[in-house]
């Protein structure tokens, strides 16, 4: 695999034993159900190392893509738990309960397609990656960028939010869709099916590692950090700016949406919480935390900011929201690579030593590799 | 109007206005296959304005642009390119996180849609490519290093070479050499009389050593007019241009 040098796959493996191996081992089913959530926004992170980190695109609405992919999962399995039998006591029985509740007496037409797992399955990426697609052709092909550009994907979270908590009677408003039970029948509750869905995840993600690392080696990821340094010398370099721009936008949406679903599958439930502008802001801070131009810094990033959280929350929960400030303010004036800018800066040149770089930085052209946006360095 | 054919570009009562003031006033040119053509003119005489006006960063308010047939007002800017016209930015314009392979490797022009630069491969056409254009512009020992650690000069040749890979049939640049060293300077003219062969060149400069060194013909423009055109001894000797450009310097 060409757009694999050995330091990376040496450093997606570590990735790979610490998720796979470790951490299922060390902890109870409790604390590894919480890793896995955690693992779901390092598929938000990790879109936004392409889209915010490589190419310079700031996005403050990922909540909405993955909130967007949690709720198509989550619509599936609420069909599945409302059969008939379950929901006899209801006026109408067969409709999920919130619906029952705010006096709807049929399924709505867009929750019919959703019985199908399969087209599930599709909705999850199609529908957060179609937005995607239409943001950014109304935005990129205007031109609109940098700040604007944020605060459009704010708005757009905003109303997205006000929409699911106001049209209750077919989302489930502010309480989200709760509930949740089975899989094709196969319970989700239980220890062991969240253990199988852990393993799903981390291996989704390690799956997208490579495919975003196939990206990013790619000339269009060497195109996605020209245009973040000189747009207009890409434009006159006979390129559409604003297609590549749509391109890694709905990239980054897609993978926002599998951890969104991920996400539902693992937590049992789905709610606007997850979707409006504090968790997209908060999204955005576990990519800066860990580092917005590294793959694996991010993913780490979103694992140490969401494992400060939970810790902060169990013993001072007053305390953490001014804790996960300062960590952000800390990283913006210290460490603007974050966690990997660190590792760069200290630890690279140690690895470097231990295992001399044979095949990177080659001093002939030759060679295929390209020494920059490397996963790890 | 049947003449125009033999031109490789013809700017024609090209006006621009920026709420009601003119920059460009019905301005007309006609460039020729494989003539270097310098722009000379005081600051605000509108020189970087026409650059905008051919490649579409700009938008003509009225007239016509025509390069080999095409009309370049209508055309997008990554349309005008591909067509053939390069142009080079005034401060280096260059990708500082890329390595000058890269630099040169991203405007080699193949796979410039968004799925054809998923699918680029670095096939021995490209490496050679790059090696020969980086020989032009005098970088072929640099190519692994990060652009942002170029001198200057060396960020200059850099986006010739940029333009160069693409081989266009128009290459426009904005002042090339301000801010070079005397032996720099020197180089780049080389350069630009090597590149000449089979394309036309429309160069913007204040230094007029360096154009008396590469211009086939100059045209002097003073708030958005052509005041005067011709040979460099001819404009150095119009009394207008003196009035306006060169007594002044």
């Amino acid at each position: 695999m060409t757009f694999l040098n050995r330091k990376d796959i040496i450093s997606i493996l570590l990735l790979a034993v610490i998720i796979v191996v470790v951490l299922p081992l060390m902890l109870d089913p409790f604390r590894l159900n919480l890793v896995g959530k955690y693992l779901t926004y390092g598929f938000v992170a990790l879109g936004l190392v392409l889209c915010w980190g490589d190419a310079g695109i700031l996005s403050l609405g990922q909540g909405i893509f993955f909130g967007l992919g949690g709720y198509c999962m989550a619509m599936f399995l609420k069909l599945e738990a409302s059969s008939p039998e379950n929901t006899k006591i209801q006026s109408t029985p067969g409709i999920p309960d919130f619906m029952d509740w705010n006096q709807i007496t049929s399924l709505p037409w867009f929750w019919e397609p959703f019985r199908s797992l399969t087209f599930t399955l599709v909705a999850v990426l199609a529908v957060p990656m179609l937005l995607a697609f239409i943001i950014g052709l109304a935005m990129f092909k205007r031109r609109v960028g940098g700040t604007y550009f944020a605060i459009i994907t704010q708005a757009v979270a905003a109303i997205l939010t006000i929409l699911i908590i106001g049209q209750q009677g077919y989302t489930g408003g502010v309480n989200g869709i709760t509930d949740l039970r089975t899989l094709e029948g196969w319970d989700i509750r239980p220890d062991h099916a969240k253990l199988v869905l852990y393993f799903v995840s981390a291996g989704l993600l390690l799956g997208c590692v490579l495919l975003a690392q196939f990206v990013r080696r790619s000339k269009l990821g060497r195109i996605l950090v020209a245009m973040r340094d000189k747009e207009d010398r890409v434009r006159f370099s006979g390129y559409d700016v604003a297609n590549f721009k749509i391109f890694v936008f709905c990239f980054a949406a897609g993978l926002a949406a599998i951890g969104g679903a991920m996400f539902t599958l693992q937590v049992g439930f789905m709610s606007p919480s997850f979707v409006g502008i504090i968790p997209s802001i908060e999204m955005v801070i576990f990519c800066a935390v860990g580092g917005r131009t590294s793959i694996l810094g991010a993913i780490y990033g979103a694992l140490a900011v969401n494992w400060a959280r939970t810790t902060f929350s169990e013993d001072l929960p007053q305390l953490w929201l001014f804790a996960m400030g300062s960590m952000f303010i800390l990283v913006v004036v210290v460490f603007p690579q974050g966690i990997a800018g660190v590792y760069r800066r200290y630890l690279d040149p140690l690895v470097d030593k231990i295992l001399p770089p044979s095949r990177r930085r080659a001093p002939t052209i030759a060679s295929v590799e390209t020494p920059t946006a490397s996963l790890a360095e | 109007m049947a003449l125009q054919t033999d031109f490789l570009l013809s700017v024609e009562g090209l006006v621009v206005s920026f709420d009601g003031f003119r920059a460009v006033d019905d301005l007309s040119f006609y460039l020729d296959r494989n003539e270097i053509r310098v722009i000379i003119g005081p600051n605000g005489a509108g020189k970087t304005t026409v650059l905008d006006l051919i490649c579409g960063r700009t938008k003509a308010t009225s007239g016509s642009v025509k390069f080999k047939g095409l009309e370049l007002t209508k055309m997008k800017e990554h349309e005008i390119v591909r067509a053939g016209v390069g142009r080079k930015f005034q401060t280096p314009s260059i990708y500082e996180d890329l390595t000058v392979f890269e630099n040169l490797e991203v405007s080699f022009p193949r796979g410039r849609s968004v799925f054809g630069a998923l699918g680029f491969r670095r096939d021995a056409e490209v490496r050679d490519r790059v090696e020969e254009i980086a020989k032009n512009i005098f970088l072929a020992d640099h190519l692994d290093d990060l652009a942002e650690y170029l001198s200057h000069g060396q960020k200059q040749w850099l986006e010739i070479g940029m333009l160069l890979i693409q081989d266009p049939a128009l290459m426009m640049l904005d002042e090339p050499v301000a801010g070079m060293s005397v032996s720099e300077r020197k180089k780049t003219a080389e350069l630009l009389h090597r590149v000449i062969q089979d394309r036309s060149v429309l160069v913007i400069e204040h230094d007029m050593d360096f154009v008396g060194d590469i211009a086939h013909k100059v045209t002097v423009l003073h708030q958005g007019k052509v005041i005067s055109e011709g040979s460099i001894e001819h404009v150095k000797a119009d009394p207008r241009v003196v009035e306006v450009y060169l007594g002044h310097t």
